[in-house]
């Protein structure tokens, strides 16, 4: 098994670049691509001069390639650009015309890096792939599946992202930094002496600059030749009162507090959305608080299924703690019900709730 | 692992009598060729050899050749240089003669970029129809880099001469491929280039008919009888030289020995592989170049299979990140995006062999398959 290649996606940072090099140290073949995603000259009036961490940039194919010449690898950048707009940019502005808070890491994660690149991993000839994901994939005897558990790093686990991989991804994936945390992955880094040891980290959304949905949102529409859509409407508050108009409700989240520009006695919150009367619905800090959620396109990891009341604590957004609660069985197989044992703050449609049991990812599905 | 070189359109190994020529430039004959003093005088002897060596090539007197830095600088003269009004062009042009003509769009000059047949060929009518009163320079390239397909040029020369219109050809892709007499081709201005006859990148040239006037696009000194400022690349020039010496002896026997290994190629390719078809068949081709569309795969996923079996061929064109995009060629010529996407080019030269030809078959003919097999759903679509 280790004589065949494996196929290392690197990003030009410093976890995948420590991947890369781990793997070449183990006596691995490896081979390096690079994902040419989001064309960076598109949409020029949102584009911030000298951004770095966001995908496909000059500078990190530069530093990717850099690494791969400093251990020694053959290094490509494939160019996924279609598929990328196609499966995660249109439906991510259509999620947010619709009212919905999409999380476009996990439709890439599902579409482009655990499917587009497995078959060009196995179009060059490697059955397996790596990625600088910080989780853990492990086949479990008993049940005859593939586990996905969280990285030991809890500051940066990134399973919340991994919810819909299927056990045939699973199988062909190495997350080798699972097990580590990132100062000892920058330490590995600067053991490998590698150029990039002291890069920073990506955040943002990497082809949303600044986190500016709203305004990548109108430019992309406008490039499209596509209107923008009318949804100007009204803040009203829960009990029903109007209390100013809004630009469109995709400049808004459920619990957002900053920017609705009304000035009130007490602090108001996001508590809806609605697209089809385009009325944004704010409230007090406790209104946000909801017991219970439908999740749907559920994908199930750990376990096969659950055909009864299940504990497991479920997660409803990225830097959200886990919540103890009970799963149960939705109208289809494709969905769960979620009662939290105490109700949770900003439930928010679009956003992905993911079921652990401790560190192992059991599933998840999509909030409706 | 042993690698072989089947991509020369990109660029070629310097050949042992170009090494040899271009070494003593760098260290002894290492002189200003402007300056006065003795090693002023040995290099400008070695600049001057070097331009009669490319002007014998071409059939022209020393005097119209302009040394540049390379075929991108020598297309922006001809193109930014010669036009002052109406341009006509094709869409199978290299980059180096659309960007260019594309900037003087944005400043106000008319261009007409005429279409190519399915097989990769400019209809000299479709220019003579181009033709406007304002008409001042038609630039169109002799032979395509991705289809090797060679325009008929004398014919459009003479259409630009009846109209009193400058002509531009690019010659990059067409030197040491087949003959290039500019004097038979009847072009004003002809683009060449080191790099893609076993001479350095960084040396081209430009044919300047004798009589024809260029603007500037580059400003200084009195260099190349005032046409290019800045010092002689004295060894790239010499490079450049040797080159076409080399041509000049031998263009035809070699152009007939790869011509017989292209063909050897394509037919193995095509009794070994399905739902294959080579682009421009149809047309007159240079003797290297064969441009071939597998049905159902990814061109850029067998460009990285082959390279890691130890074969260098190319797809498309590449971006800056280094990912490849479509080629502008194929899509002009009528490809849809898949279909250039799954197109593959090869382009051989001097060293290439039987054998290695044989053992590329094999690999061309694994790799699609195994890719076929891999995304079995495409090729029902």
């Amino acid at each position: 098994m280790s004589d065949l290649p494996v196929a290392v996606a690197m990003s030009g940072g410093v976890d995948s670049s420590t991947v890369a090099a781990m793997l070449v140290r183990e006596g691995r073949r490896v081979i390096g691509l690079t994902m040419q995603l989001w064309n960076q000259r598109r949409l020029p009036e949102i584009a911030v001069e000298g951004a770095s961490g966001r995908c496909c940039s000059l500078d990190d194919v530069y530093d990717a390639r850099r690494v791969a010449g400093q251990i020694g690898i053959p290094y490509y950048v494939v160019n996924f650009e279609d598929r990328f707009e196609r499966d995660v940019v249109r439906p991510f502005v259509d999620e947010y015309l619709a009212g919905r808070t999409p999380i476009p890491c996990t439709l890439c994660n599902n579409f482009i890096k655990f499917d587009q690149f497995l078959e060009m991993a196995d179009a060059v000839g490697a059955r397996q792939i790596a990625t600088g994901h910080y989780a853990r994939v492990l086949f479990d005897e008993v049940s005859g599946r593939y586990q996905l558990r969280r990285g030991v790093d809890e500051t940066k686990d990134q399973t919340y992202f991994l919810f819909g991989l299927a056990q045939e991804q699973l199988a062909r994936t190495l997350f080798p930094l699972g097990g580590f945390n990132k100062t000892e992955v920058r330490e590995l880094a600067r053991g490998f002496d590698l150029a990039i040891a002291a890069k920073g980290d990506s955040q943002e959304i990497c082809f949303v600059p600044n986190g500016d949905y709203a305004a990548f949102l109108n430019a992309y529409l406008r490039e499209k030749g596509m209107p923008e859509p009318a949804t100007r409407g009204e803040i009203v508050t829960t009990g029903g009162k109007a209390l100013a108009g809004h630009a469109g409700v995709h400049h808004f989240t459920v619990g957002q507090r900053r920017g609705l520009g009304i000035a009130a006695g007490e602090p108001l919150y996001v508590i809806a959305t609605d697209p089809a009367s385009q009325r944004v619905t704010v409230g007090a800090e406790p209104e946000l608080y909801r017991a219970k959620l439908t999740a749907s396109g559920v994908n199930w990891i750990s376990i096969a299924a659950i055909d009864r009341g299940t504990r497991a604590q479920v997660k409803i957004r990225n830097k959200h703690v886990p919540a103890a609660a009970t799963l149960a069985p939705g109208a289809d197989p494709g969905r769960v019900e979620v009662r939290f044992d105490k109700p949770q703050r900003a439930v928010t449609p679009g956003q992905a709730a993911v079921f652990y049991d401790g560190d192992l990812v059991l599933g998840g599905g999509w909030i409706e | 692992m042993q690698h072989f070189y089947f991509d020369h359109n990109a660029t070629t190994a310097v050949s042992p009598e170009v090494l040899e020529a271009v070494l003593p430039c760098l260290d002894q004959a290492y002189g200003n060729a402007s300056s006065i003093h003795h090693f002023g005088q040995i290099a400008k002897q070695r600049l001057e050899q070097a331009r009669r060596q490319v002007a014998a090539l071409l059939n022209c007197d020393p005097r119209e050749i302009v040394f540049t830095g390379g075929g991108t600088e020598a297309d922006n003269m001809a193109v930014l240089g010669a036009a002052c009004g109406h341009i006509i062009t094709s869409a199978i042009e290299h980059t180096a003669v659309l960007s260019p003509c594309a900037h003087l769009e944005r400043h106000g000059v008319a261009v007409t970029r005429v279409r190519a047949s399915a097989d990769g060929i400019v209809d000299p009518d479709d220019v003579r129809r181009a033709l406007r009163p304002q008409t001042s320079l038609i630039s169109i390239m002799h032979a395509n880099n991705e289809l090797g397909t060679i325009q008929p040029i004398a014919e459009i020369a003479k259409i630009a001469h009846a109209a009193g219109v400058l002509f531009h050809a690019d010659g990059v892709q067409a030197l040491g491929k087949t003959p290039v007499d500019v004097q038979a081709l009847g072009v004003d201005l002809y683009t060449i280039s080191g790099h893609k006859i076993y001479a350095p990148k960084g040396a081209g040239a430009l044919f300047v008919r004798k009589g024809v006037k260029l603007g500037p696009i580059l400003f200084g000194g009195h260099h190349e009888r005032d046409r290019r400022p800045g010092t002689e690349n004295v060894a790239g020039a010499v490079g450049l030289g040797a080159g076409a010496e080399w041509l000049a002896r031998n263009q035809q026997g070699e152009s007939a020995r790869v011509a017989a290994l292209r063909d050897r190629l394509e037919r193995g390719i095509l009794a070994r592989v399905g739902d294959v078809a080579v682009n421009g068949a149809g047309a007159l081709r240079t003797s290297n170049t064969s441009n071939i569309r597998f049905d159902f795969i990814e061109g850029e996923a067998l460009v990285i299979a082959l390279d890691l079996r130890g074969f260098a061929v190319s797809s498309g064109a590449a971006c800056s990140s280094g990912a490849v995009e479509p080629s502008h060629v194929l899509l002009a010529i009528g490809l849809a995006p898949d279909a250039a996407r799954s197109s593959i080019r090869f382009s051989l030269g001097r060293w290439n062999t039987v054998e290695q030809v044989d053992a590329l078959v094999d690999a061309v003919a694994e790799s699609v398959a195994h890719l076929r097999r891999i995304a079995p759903v495409r090729a029902h679509v």
